[in-house]
């Protein structure tokens, strides 16, 4: 799962759960894999290869307010496993939680 | 003909349904359950409808599935649990069979998930558990029928990789997914209800309204549901004359209405709490029952509704019902707040209000215009033909 920040948080700011709560109740059930928030956007690098030549530069400098702030990887049977959980972390509350399956290219199979 | 159709119609969204609980394979499903409509369509005209087609179309279909997964390589549990499927398991259930068994209930909610979008919700239960054609679907959603394939397609890679279970939600879950599944069965009803629908969806609506609320009797939206349907299907033979025109409330004979479904549906509101807008909307199909309708009554329930639901279509029934209950200058006035926000410009029954309202005001001329142009507005040929006659009984002095 993507934590996002988003354009419209909740407003009512009182019933936003804890993310200390969050993460020990996540770890406790045994589908959280690995994840934490992620360094600010302003320090990020991006590379890219183009005609064989590295090119390095600072940012991306998005205009949206949109970003990804964070990831957690979990281990869940379904999609409403992962909602529930997802729903559980104040950023649904600050910002929006996107989900995402693995789509496997199964790599390590062809070795 | 019909025969075939309807004994296919009823069986195919129990076929694809435990097809796919069994090998969790949406193509699979429906691809199998086609080839088995298929072959009955051939069939059956020369050989009769067997005595039992859903057995018979279950058969044929378990058989085309253990025939293509036997080409592919796959987990040999399946192909026995398909095996082992019985022709009985699409024979229509019995009463108090349990129904959280009930394959359809798994699929008509995982085809409701509140993470596919809305018209793919729709389009995907009447695909699935109703076996509309997909051109069909496509007309009704004003698109071809390449682009509902499309769609339909999108949503089921959706429910593949998202990983959408093929379950009825639990706890507290339940609650918060069934006004997304009624307002889903609403609108199938909707498709059966509507003039020139398959009354074959109503039925089928009604059928998982009760199964619903066997399963759920603790929400009264259900409930509420349940009996809305029944009033409305209630006058299902009444609603036509012999030449296929639709006949208003005050013009159908009565005696053709179904007085069993509307005790019951009466039965159904005696205890049951004023709650959502389900219930308020049965209630007022309850009103137009009694021999002489109380539209003062009407317009109050109307009140009520367009304070949890201010839609546009909600006001303009309430604009109706207050033109019955405070006569038609009243009407007119609620019914010119409606059209503000514009949605109703050219919505066929705002006009069709409109036009009555103005006939009962006196003005045959303007009302007669006004008919005119809400039969250029609907796109059903039952009604344009009934707007078309108004028009006309306008013109006679």
């Amino acid at each position: 799962m993507f934590v996002c920040t988003d354009t419209e948080p909740e407003t009512d700011q009182s019933r936003v759960p804890d993310i200390r709560q969050w993460a020990s109740e996540v770890q406790a059930s045994g589908k959280h894999v690995i994840g934490d928030r992620l360094a600010p956007e302003s320090t990020a690098t991006t590379v890219r290869v183009r005609g064989g030549e590295l090119l390095i530069s600072d940012g991306p400098f998005a205009e949206t307010k949109e970003v990804i702030a964070g990831f957690d990887i979990l281990e869940c049977a379904d999609l409403d496993e992962a909602i529930e959980i997802a729903r559980q972390h104040p950023m649904a509350w600050m910002g929006r939680i996107e989900l995402r399956a693995f789509d496997p290219l199964n790599l390590d199979a062809e070795r | 003909m019909d025969a075939v159709a309807a004994a296919a119609r009823e069986s195919y969204g129990r076929i694809v349904a435990t097809l796919i609980r069994v090998t969790g394979d949406w193509e699979l499903a429906e691809d199998c359950a086609q080839e088995a409509l298929a072959a009955a369509l051939e069939k059956w005209p020369a050989t009769g409808v067997p005595a039992n087609p859903g057995g018979w179309l279950m058969t044929v279909a378990r058989n085309r599935a253990i025939d293509m997964l036997r080409r592919v390589t796959v987990e040999q549990r399946k192909l026995r649990e398909i095996a082992a499927l019985t022709p009985s398991e699409a024979a229509p259930p019995e009463e108090g069979e349990n129904d959280v068994e009930d394959d359809r209930l798994r699929l008509i909610f995982t085809c409701c998930h509140p993470a596919l979008a809305l018209e793919a919700r729709v389009a995907l239960t009447l695909r699935t558990v109703c076996g509309v054609p997909t051109a069909e679907i496509g007309q009704a959603f004003l698109t071809s029928e390449s682009t509902m394939t499309r769609r339909l397609t999108r949503a089921k890679t959706k429910i593949a990789k998202a990983g959408i279970p093929y379950r009825v939600p639990s706890g507290p879950a339940l609650a918060e997914r069934l006004p997304g599944v009624l307002a889903v069965m609403y609108l199938l009803f909707t498709q059966g209800y509507n003039p020139d629908g398959e009354t074959a969806f109503a039925d089928e609506a009604i059928r998982l309204a009760r199964l619903l609320r066997r399963l759920m009797p603790e929400q009264p939206e259900i409930t509420g549901l349940l009996a809305l349907f029944l009033f409305q299907h209630s006058r299902r033979a009444a609603r036509k004359d012999d030449a296929g025109n639709l006949l208003t409330l005050d013009k159908q004979d009565r005696a053709r209405w179904d007085h069993a479904a509307i005790a019951e549906g009466r039965a159904l509101l005696s205890d049951l709490p004023v709650s959502g807008p389900y219930a308020i909307q049965a209630r007022i199909a309850a009103e137009h029952t009694a021999d002489e309708t109380d539209w003062p009554a009407v317009a109050r329930w109307y009140d009520l509704l367009a304070e949890l639901q201010p839609t546009p279509v909600v006001q303009l029934n309430r604009a109706v019902a207050h033109g019955f209950a405070g006569g038609p200058e009243a009407g007119l006035a609620l019914l010119a707040e409606a059209r503000v926000a514009g949605v109703l410009d050219h919505y066929a029954p705002a006009a069709a209000a409109e036009a009555e309202l103005t006939a009962r005001m006196g003005d045959r001329m303007k009302a007669e215009l006004l008919f005119r142009e809400a039969a250029d507005l609907t796109n059903s040929p039952a009604e344009r033909r009934a707007l078309l006659d108004r028009a006309a009984e306008m013109e006679q002095t």
